[in-house]
């Protein structure tokens, strides 16, 4: 799983139906220290994130594992909203 | 998922079976800004997808839990026609 930013939504009125009331967000992926890196990506949301919201995402066929049982076509979904981030600086224990 | 705009068509008579009847498109990778970037990738279409438009494709073996492909050797699937796209900032 990976940590990223809500930056965007995508609006889509015809999609697949198993589509069908999902929300559609562009998550700009972070570094721990929250510099982004990497291009932004299209996710599906299973846990109501809203705008400039930090999240961690699932990506590959775990995704849709997220809304089982239903069998959602999604390769990238937000699973979490991140409370807190604690990084350990220093040299390692 | 990702965002790409159709950039043409795939017509091919000799193909595995269980594609029979499947629209194979062109897509052109899209940044969210709506700029073209590099790379093409070839797709099923599920929803009828026209030249030019925008759509979402999903990728890897989460394709084949799109409508109508399940067992079917395919990788990538257009599953929505986008409408909009809202950038609250830019992003990076």
């Amino acid at each position: 799983m990976l940590l990223g930013r809500v930056v965007g939504r995508v609006w889509c009125t015809v999609k697949s139906p198993a589509l069908e009331g999902q929300r559609l967000l562009i998550v700009q992926p972070l570094t721990p220290e929250l510099t982004t890196t990497g291009k932004p990506l299209v996710c599906a949301d299973c846990t109501g994130a809203g705008a400039g919201e930090l999240v961690y995402y699932t990506r590959g066929k775990e995704a849709s594992y997220a809304f089982l049982p239903a069998e959602v076509p999604s390769d990238n979904t937000i699973v979490a909203i991140v409370d807190e981030l604690h990084i350990k600086r220093g040299p390692p224990c | 998922m990702i965002l790409a705009r159709v950039a043409g068509t795939v017509v091919a008579t000799r193909k595995d079976p269980r594609l029979e009847g499947k629209k194979l498109l062109v897509l052109r990778l899209v940044s969210p800004e709506g700029n073209l970037e590099s790379g093409y990738v070839v797709a099923v279409d599920t929803v009828g997808a026209g030249s030019r438009e925008l759509v979402i494709a999903v990728s890897g073996s989460s394709a084949r839990m799109a409508e109508g492909c399940k067992d079917r050797p395919v990788d990538t699937v257009i599953v929505g026609i986008v409408d909009s796209v809202d950038l609250d900032s830019p992003a990076g």
